[in-house]
Order: C-alpha cells, then structure tokens, then sequence
C-alpha cells in the first residue's frame, strides 16, 4: 500500500453526463483522513451522482476517482476498505436486519459476529430479527450506517445522514462522524445545510451544478464568510461619518441611512457618538451566518430558484467566475 | 473477491425473503395437482380414443401436464430473484459490495439455478409416480425406454425455465415489466404460434416448446420436429445462455 494514498479519496477531472445534462462537471479534490469533510451543495448539484461514482455504480463519462489509490472495482472486499450510506432506503424489505447485513458481510468474507456489533452500536439489536420494511425512518437509516460500519473501514460516506431525523439521531450521527474521523477515519459526508456542517466538519467541499466552488478548511471558510461588522442608524449621518474619519475608520452606506462598519467595535463607536454628542437610533454588532455566506457562494450556481428574495449582486461572485 | 463468499451471500438472500419459498412450493402444488388431474381424466377418456389416439398416447407426457401452469411459478421465481434487487434498490448496496459484475449475476444465478434444480427434479419425479397411479391400467414404467430420461428432462425443463427468466429479470430489471413480458409469452403467445399451422415452424423452435420435447415419450405419428429430445433441450440451453449473456452485458455496461 502506498502510505501517500492510504486511505484517501482522490478525485481527477471526475465527469458525469446524463444525456445533455451535465450533473458533475469536472471534479478535482481529495478526501483526506482524520477529519470530517463535507460535502455541500444545493439540490441537484451532483452530491449523490459523485458519491454513486466513488463506488463504481455509475460510471464517469471522463475522469476518475481512486480509493485508497486504486479503482473501486480493484479493491478486494471493499467493504473494508470503504463504507457507504447512499440511500437508508436500499434494502430489501422483506428481509430482517439480521439478514441484510449477513448477507453483505458474507459477500466480503466478514466475521458473523459483526452483525452483532454493528447492530449493537447503532441500538437495532431488539429489532435485528423484524423485517426492514416495517423499520421507521430512522431505523432505516441506522440499519444503512450499520451497513457502512460492518467492514470496520478506513472511509466511511455518507449521503445526507441526518435528513429525515430526529433531533436525538441527529446528535447521535454528529458524534458519531466525529467519532469515527477522531479514530483517524476519512469521514465524507454530504449535506445540503451549511449551519450542519459548520457543527461537525472539519474540511469543506462546497459544489454547484457540479462544479467546485470550494475546497477549504472550516475555520478557513468561517473567516473568510462570516463578516462581522456593526450596524449604526442616525439622523446626524454626515456628522458622523466626519467624525468616524477623524477617527480613521471607515464606514459604507448600505441605503436606508444606515451605516455599517466592517469588524468595528460598539464600544468605540458609541463613546464616540457620546463624546460628539451624536444621537444613535441603533448601534448593533452582526454577524453574516454561514448559511447566507453559503448561499451567496452557489447562488449563481442554484438550479431551482424559488424565486423569492435572490442577493442582486451575490457575494463572491467575482471569484466564481474566475474559471 | 473470492466466489465463494458471493455464493454464500446469495444463499442468504435467497432463502432469507418469503418470495422463494411461496413461489417455488406453488410451482410444486400447481404442476402436481394439474398433472394428477389430466392424468386421472386422460384414465377415463382412454376407451373413447380412436385407434392413432392410442398409438400417440404418451403417459409420461400426459404426467407432466401440470407444468404447463407450474413453469409459470417458476417464471415469477426466476424474475423476483432478480428483480427483487432492483425493485427494492438493494442493488446498489449489492454492488458497492460485490462490484465484480459477473461475480455477483452469476453467484445469485447458481443459487438460484441450485434451488430451481432441486425443486423441479423433485416436482418432476413426483409428478411422474402421481400421474402413473392415476392412470391406472395405462401408465408406464420408470424403466421403460425413454421414461427416465423423460422425467430427468422435466426437472431440467423447470430449471431452464427459471434460468431463462433470470436472464429476461436481468435485462428488464422491473419485476413488472418482466412478469408482464414472460408470463403471457410462455402462456399464450407460444402456445398460440406452436398451434396455427403458419407460424408453427417458428414457433417449434420458442424454448419452452423447444424444451418440452424431452418430456415426450412416444413420438405422434406424422411428427416431423427437425430436433431430438436432447436437440431441443440444446435450443432451450441456448435461449438460457442468450438471455442471461444479455443480462450480464447489460449489468456491466449501465448505471446502476
Ligand atoms: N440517473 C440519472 N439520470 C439522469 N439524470 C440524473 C440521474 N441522476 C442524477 N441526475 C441529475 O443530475 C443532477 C445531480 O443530481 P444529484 O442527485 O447528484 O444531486 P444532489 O446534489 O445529490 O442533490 P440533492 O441535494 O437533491 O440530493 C440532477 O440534475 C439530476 O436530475
Ligand atoms: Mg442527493
């Protein structure tokens, strides 16, 4: 085993087209070990269709993507090397839980007794012997993560972990990928909301209509997206612009006589005000969240507009374009 | 990937959904009580045949005249083995684990072929002592030239049927559209294209009219079939082997 590659997904030029549809355009980055990465992007951006080439099930018009340095289907028992959720609803539902994952064990030469364990560590071990089709949304879900689990694999995927849980399942899966990624694990996973990730990964892949928009650290991308700034409203606006000058710091007028001032501090701001005599209607810190900087980032790229209330001029749309 | 373990988990699959067992224990109790029936009736009717009618009577054939029905059960086994994965969208939790293609089409069709061959040379032989004891004074015997071939054949018969449906299964992939193709083509269509003297060339040459020679004891006078009974279980043999080559490249070639 190349030690360079051990336990990485690499992806290189990875192309998917569907007829005309071009669903993942391109694709270049590396999933790595010991952290969480996330996978992010609106709906339809080409999150599932990458993940289903990850593992051979769809196969790339161009490009490629390599497991551990090798091709999916090269991997001996690849249960062992890389687990998956795709799809909670991907079981036979006639069948027990017991059942499914013995099979799948079977298949890669994994130890009975796994079952059991996995069972176990995902709290199905009352219901292993009732049949899936009667399993709750959950249920079905921790069934399909006792699935990715039953190698004891180095990479474990997941695709949208969390939709359709409750709040409890979704702590459990959070501490979970952190858990894993904390063993040393590659942990990938993809969602569709920025305030999730920004809870449990550590690494941020961001696309839209299938291209890479970002390949960043969280902390990277938290400084560079979440601006803080205060926000001030007064009658006395050109006084108070003359007398932030004196002071050297700069304010920008966003309309609707407000005043925002990038990374200022109230403090500062108000003893001004007070010693100038100045009165302030509002005198507020902000922060922009994740979720609008996330927004901002695809929506050139959003396919489905609801039409509502789209920023005019989106943030980081010069650096979009810059292909 | 090691067969082996492919094989062993489709052994699991198979046996661990209700599908198997409901499907395979119908083609058993459908081909045995149609075939005592026919049996005990063709008893009755013997006097009143003419003297060719006689000469053409085959007891062994007439034993087997329940699979007519039975191989219907057998159809919907072969196609929900298949289709069942892809109904259920277990194929791609199938693949992600055995992503060698082949490996993982041509374990579950041994599998399934096992269990197919157990159950029909079992439904076979048992609808050859039923249907003998029906017809009484008329019945021939396991010994007899021909007879043992006849009844080995009508397992075989069952087991091609089922095999040939896991290759259609494979290529359709929706259980609906499969047993929606295969159950009226082997119930009427062939029947009706064996029957209408235009088409019958042709229709002689279908893998169930092709694979039912074998089960013939007694050759009708005037029958001027251009193959054998090994021949035409060779023409069925080869429809399996297309079907489930089609399937295979098919599988390979898609998404899944
Ligand atoms: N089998 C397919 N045939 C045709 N088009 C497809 C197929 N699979 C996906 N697509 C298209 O490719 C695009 C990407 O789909 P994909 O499911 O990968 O997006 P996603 O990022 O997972 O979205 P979501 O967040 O909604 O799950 C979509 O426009 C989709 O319609
Ligand atoms: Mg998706």
């Amino acid at each position: 085993m190349r030690s360079s590659v051990a336990c990485m997904i690499e992806l290189e030029g990875l192309t998917k087209r569907y007829g005309g549809k071009l669903a993942v355009d391109n694709l270049t980055f590396t999933v790595r070990p010991g952290v969480v990465t996330g996978f992010l992007g609106p709906n339809g951006a080409g999150k599932s269709t990458t993940m289903r080439m990850m593992l051979g099930l769809d196969r790339p018009t161009a490009g490629d993507v390599r497991i551990d340095g090798r091709h999916y289907d090269r991997l001996t028992d690849p249960l062992k090397y890389i687990g998956a959720l795709l799809d909670a609803k991907a079981v036979h539902g006639g069948r027990s839980a017991h059942n499914h994952l013995l099979c799948l064990a079977q298949s890669n030469g994994i130890p009975a007794r796994r079952v059991h364990e996995v069972l176990d560590a995902v709290g199905l071990t009352a219901v292993a012997r009732k049949k899936a089709k009667g399993f709750s949304y959950g249920m079905g879900q921790r069934l399909g993560i006792a699935a990715a689990l039953l190698g004891d694999p180095q990479i474990l995927m997941f695709d949208e972990p969390v939709n359709g849980l409750d709040p409890e399942g979704i702590h459990w899966i959070r501490h979970l990928m952190k858990s894993l990624a904390a063993q040393g694990r590659t942990v990938f996973v993809s969602s569709h909301l920025m305030s999730e990730m920004a809870l449990t990964a550590d690494h941020l892949v961001v696309i839209g209509q299938g291209r890479l928009l970002a390949d960043t650290s969280m902390a990277g991308f938290i400084a560079q997206n979440s601006r803080s700034y205060v926000r001030i409203r007064t009658p006395q606006r050109e006084r108070l612009l003359d007398v932030l000058h004196e002071a050297g710091i700069t304010a920008v007028e966003s309309g609707s006589g407000v005043l925002e001032i990038d990374g200022g501090k109230p403090e500062r701001i108000g003893e001004l005000a007070a010693q100038h005599h100045i009165v302030l209607h509002e005198l507020s810190p902000q922060q922009a969240s994740l979720e609008e900087a996330f927004m901002q980032l695809t929506a050139e790229s959003v396919e489905y507009h609801a039409h509502t209330d789209t920023p005019a001029r989106p943030w980081g749309a010069d650096w979009q374009k810059g292909d | 990937m090691a067969a082996t373990q492919v094989i062993r988990s489709e052994w699991t699959k198979i046996r661990s959904v209700a599908s198997t067992v409901w499907t395979l224990s119908l083609a058993v109790v459908v081909t045995l009580a149609l075939s005592m029936l026919i049996s005990a009736l063709s008893a009755n009717e013997f006097d009143k045949l003419n003297a060719q009618d006689r000469s053409d009577f085959d007891p062994t054939f007439i034993s087997f005249a329940g699979m007519t029905l039975g191989q219907l059960a057998m159809i919907v086994f072969g196609v929900l083995v298949v289709s069942n994965e892809y109904s259920s969208g277990m194929i791609r939790t199938s693949l992600a684990a055995v992503p060698q293609r082949g490996t993982f089409l041509f374990s579950k069709v041994a599998v399934a072929t096992g269990l197919a061959l157990v159950v029909g040379m079992a439904t076979s032989f048992a609808a050859f002592f039923l249907g003998q004891a029906m017809l009484g004074e008329h019945r021939a015997q396991l010994g007899d030239t021909g007879v043992l071939r006849a009844v080995v054949g009508g397992g075989l018969y069952m087991t091609l049927i089922a095999m040939f449906s896991m290759g259609v299964a494979a290529m359709l992939r929706s259980p609906m559209l499969g047993l929606g193709i295969l159950m009226p083509f082997f119930f009427l269509i062939s029947n009706i294209l064996g029957n209408v003297d235009a088409t019958r060339k042709v229709g002689r040459f279908l893998p169930d009219q092709a694979g039912s020679r074998i089960m013939q004891v007694v050759t009708p006078v005037g029958d001027d079939t251009p193959y054998g009974p090994w021949g035409g279980l060779g023409i069925m043999a080869l429809w399996v082997i297309a079907a489930l080559g089609g399937g295979y490249a098919l599988l390979k070639r898609r998404d899944a």
